[in-house]
C-alpha cells in the first residue's frame, strides 16, 4: 500500500458504520439547531396560554410551564449546548496542546514543574474551581463591559461558561500531548530537522504538531460531550445559561423539577433528554471510531 | 519501597500547595460570605462580623492565622500564638453555619457520603467489569453491541435526570424502593444506582478496552498454545492486565464518590457533604471551601498512591526504581 497513514485511517473510518451514521446524525442536528429556531412558527422565548399541552400536531414536543413550544426550545437549546461544547473544547484544546507541547519538548526541570502544576490542578475539585472562576471573571468583565458596551452584558455569561469550562478540561489533553511529544522528540526526523538548522518553533509546529493531531482530534471529540454534560450540571445549579434563554441542560433541569406523582409530564424530560442523549452518543461513537481509525497498531 | 516512601513524603508539600491555592482562590473571588444574610446588615454589624472572623486583617495575616503560625499580643499583653490553625487540625468556624466548626460539619456529613460512595463504587464495579469483560470476549456479536450501547447510554445521562427518572419508575410507579431519606438499607438502593451507573459505564468502557488489547497480546497465544482451558486463559492470563486501566481510574473515581455528589444527595435528601461542596463555594464560605478541598485533595492523592502500589502488585512488568 502506498497510501499515507492518514489516508488509511480515513478509509478505516469510512468503513466504520456506527461512526459514519453518527457523523451524519450530528450534521443533521447541527442543521436543525441552526434552522428550527428561525423557521418555526412559534417563538422560543415568549409564552402562550397552552400550558403543558402534550405533544401533538400543533406542538411536536408539547409545551412547557409557560406554554412555550418545546420543539423550538429544544433546538434553540441544542444550539447553545453545541456552541458551549465546541468553544469550551477549543479553549481546552489550545491551552492543553500548548502546555503539553512545551512541557514535552523542553523537558527537564520545566517539564517537571509544568506537570506538577497539572497534578495540583487535578487535585483541586473542579466544581470549586469552575464556580470561583466564573464568578471572578463575571465580576471583572461585567465592570469592563458596562463601561465599554452595556448591551453585551447578558452575552457575557456565555463567555464565562466557554472560558471556565475550557479552563478546567485541558488537564488530560496536556498530559496526553506531553506524552506524545516526549516520544516524538527523540525520533530521527526531529534530529534531522535540528541538524538542518530549523528553529524550535518550526520544529514544534511543522514537525511535531502534525504527528499529534490524530490523537488530539480523538480526544477532542470526547471532550465536547464531557463539556456539554458539565454545562448542563452548571445550569442545573443555576450557574449556566440564564432564563429565558435555554440550553439542553436547563430544559432538562426544568423538566426534572416538574416530576411529581400526580401528573407525569414525560415530554418535558424525554424530548430534551433524547436529543441530548443521542447527540452525546453520536459524539462518543464518532470519537471511538476516530480513535480506532487512527490507532497506529491497526495497520 | 523507597519509591513509595519518597512519594509519601512528597504528599505533604503537595497538599500544602493545593490548600494554599484554594485559600487564596476563594478570597480573590468577588462577594463575601455575609452577602446573603436575610437582612442587609448595618455597617456596624458587618464590621463586627468581619472582625470576629478576622476578615478585616490583611490576606497574609489571615493566611498565617489559618495555618496556625500567627503570633500576636494577647489580652494579657503577652506575645503568644493565635489559637487554632491547620497545624493543630483546626479549620475554624464555618462562616455560614456559625455555631459549627468546619471539622464538625465534615464529621457529621462524612459517614453518609462515605457509605453512599462505597456502595456506588461497588455498584459501578459490579456493573462495569462484567459488562466490559463479556463484551470484549464476544467482540462483534449482538451481545457486544447491546452491552457497549448500554455502557455508553449511562455515561450520557446526567445524574439530575437519572435520579428523578429512577424515583418515578422504581419509587412511585412500581413502589419497590422508598424515594428519599437515609438510614434503612432499602433507602440506599436508588441513590446508589443513580450515583454508580455513570461510573459503571466508564468502568465498562475501560474494561472492554483493556480486555480487547490484552486478548491480542502474545502471552495469550502462548497460554492457549500450551493448552490452558479457555476459562483459565481469560481469567488467569488476560484479566489481570486487562483490569489495569480500571484500577488506575478507580483512584480518582473513589475520591469523587467519597466526597459526595451534590446532585444525588440533593435529590434523595441525603445528609452528606456533597451538598456543602457546591453550596459553600457559592456562598463564599471560605473556611468550609478550604476544609473540603483539603479533604478531597488528601483522599485523591492517597488513593492515587494506593493505585500505584496496586499496579506494582498486579502487573509484574511494572517496576519502580
Amino acid at each position: 500500500m502506498t497510501a499515507s497513514p492518514n489516508q488509511r485511517a480515513w478509509k478505516r473510518l469510512c468503513k466504520n458504520r456506527p461512526a459514519m451514521v453518527s457523523a451524519l446524525f450530528l450534521a443533521l442536528i447541527v442543521v436543525a439547531a441552526c434552522l428550527v429556531p428561525v423557521v418555526s412558527p412559534h417563538d422560543a422565548m415568549h409564552g402562550s396560554d397552552a400550558q403543558f399541552s402534550p405533544p401533538g400536531w400543533q406542538h411536536w414536543f408539547g409545551t412547557d410551564v409557560h406554554g412555550r413550544d418545546l420543539f423550538t426550545r429544544v433546538f434553540a437549546g441544542t444550539r447553545v449546548s453545541l456552541l458551549v461544547g465546541a468553544v469550551g473544547a477549543a479553549v481546552s484544546l489550545v491551552i492543553g496542546v500548548c502546555w503539553g507541547m512545551v512541557a514535552g519538548y523542553v523537558g527537564g526541570r520545566l517539564d517537571g514543574l509544568m506537570m506538577r502544576i497539572v497534578d495540583v490542578l487535578y487535585a483541586l475539585p473542579s466544581i470549586v474551581f469552575v464556580i470561583v472562576l466564573i464568578t471572578t471573571l463575571e465580576g471583572l468583565v461585567k465592570r469592563w463591559l458596562g463601561t465599554v458596551a452595556p448591551g453585551f452584558v447578558p452575552m457575557a455569561r456565555m463567555l464565562f461558561l466557554f472560558v471556565g469550562l475550557g479552563a478546567v478540561s485541558w488537564l488530560t489533553m496536556a498530559r496526553i500531548v506531553r506524552g506524545q511529544v516526549l516520544a516524538l522528540r527523540s525520533r530521527p526526523f526531529v534530529l534531522a530537522s535540528q541538524s538542518l538548522g530549523a528553529g524550535h518553533v518550526r520544529i514544534l509546529f511543522r514537525h511535531i504538531l502534525p504527528n499529534v493531531v490524530g490523537i488530539v482530534i480523538v480526544y477532542l471529540t470526547l471532550t465536547v460531550p464531557a463539556i456539554i454534560l458539565y454545562e448542563s450540571f452548571l445550569s442545573y445549579l443555576g450557574l449556566g445559561i440564564q432564563p429565558p434563554a435555554a440550553s439542553l441542560g436547563t430544559l432538562l433541569a426544568e423538566g426534572a423539577s416538574q416530576i411529581n406523582p400526580i401528573r407525569v409530564l414525560w415530554w418535558l424530560i424525554a424530548c430534551p433528554g433524547l436529543v441530548l442523549g443521542l447527540t452525546l452518543l453520536a459524539l462518543n461513537f464518532l470519537g471511538d471510531g476516530l480513535r480506532d481509525a487512527f490507532d497506529p497498531r491497526a495497520d | 519501597m523507597r519509591y513509595f516512601l519518597r512519594r509519601l513524603a512528597f504528599l505533604v508539600p503537595l497538599v500544602w500547595v493545593i490548600v494554599t491555592l484554594a485559600f487564596f482562590l476563594v478570597r480573590v473571588a468577588p462577594g463575601g460570605p455575609f452577602d446573603r444574610e436575610r437582612k442587609p446588615a448595618s455597617p456596624a454589624v458587618e464590621r463586627a462580623l468581619a472582625e470576629k472572623y478576622h476578615l478585616d486583617e490583611s490576606l497574609g495575616s489571615q493566611y498565617l492565622r489559618f495555618l496556625g503560625l500567627k503570633w500576636e499580643t494577647g489580652a494579657d499583653g503577652r506575645w503568644h500564638r493565635a489559637p487554632g490553625g491547620l497545624l493543630v487540625g483546626d479549620l475554624g468556624l464555618s462562616l455560614k453555619y456559625r455555631n459549627h466548626t468546619v471539622t464538625d460539619i465534615i464529621r457529621q456529613g462524612l459517614p453518609a457520603s462515605l457509605t453512599l460512595g462505597l456502595l456506588a463504587f461497588g455498584f459501578a464495579m459490579g456493573f462495569g467489569i462484567p459488562i466490559g469483560f463479556s463484551t470484549a470476549v464476544r467482540r462483534g456479536s449482538w451481545g457486544d453491541w447491546i452491552g457497549s450501547l448500554l455502557a455508553l447510554v449511562v455515561i450520557c445521562v446526567p445524574g439530575f435526570v437519572l435520579g428523578p427518572v429512577l424515583i418515578l419508575v422504581f419509587g412511585l410507579q412500581l413502589g419497590w424502593f422508598p424515594v428519599g431519606l437515609w438510614g434503612a438499607p432499602l433507602q440506599a438502593v436508588l441513590p446508589m444506582a443513580a450515583l454508580g451507573l455513570f461510573f459503571g459505564g466508564r468502568v465498562a468502557r475501560l474494561m472492554r478496552e483493556g480486555m480487547t488489547q490484552s486478548l491480542q497480546s502474545e502471552y495469550i497465544r502462548t497460554a492457549r498454545a500450551k493448552g490452558a482451558s479457555e476459562l483459565r486463559v481469560l481469567l488467569r492470563h488476560a484479566f489481570p492486565t486487562a483490569v489495569m486501566p480500571v484500577v488506575s481510574y478507580s483512584g480518582p473515581m473513589l475520591a469523587d464518590l467519597l466526597t459526595g455528589s451534590f446532585v444525588v444527595e440533593n435529590i434523595f435528601q441525603i445528609p452528606g457533604i456533597g451538598v456543602f461542596m457546591v453550596n459553600s463555594s457559592l456562598s463564599r464560605d471560605y473556611t468550609m471551601v478550604v476544609g473540603l478541598v483539603l479533604l478531597y485533595a488528601i483522599l485523591l492523592l492517597v488513593l492515587n498512591l494506593l493505585v500505584d502500589l496496586a499496579y506494582g502488585l498486579l502487573d509484574p512488568r511494572v517496576r519502580y526504581e
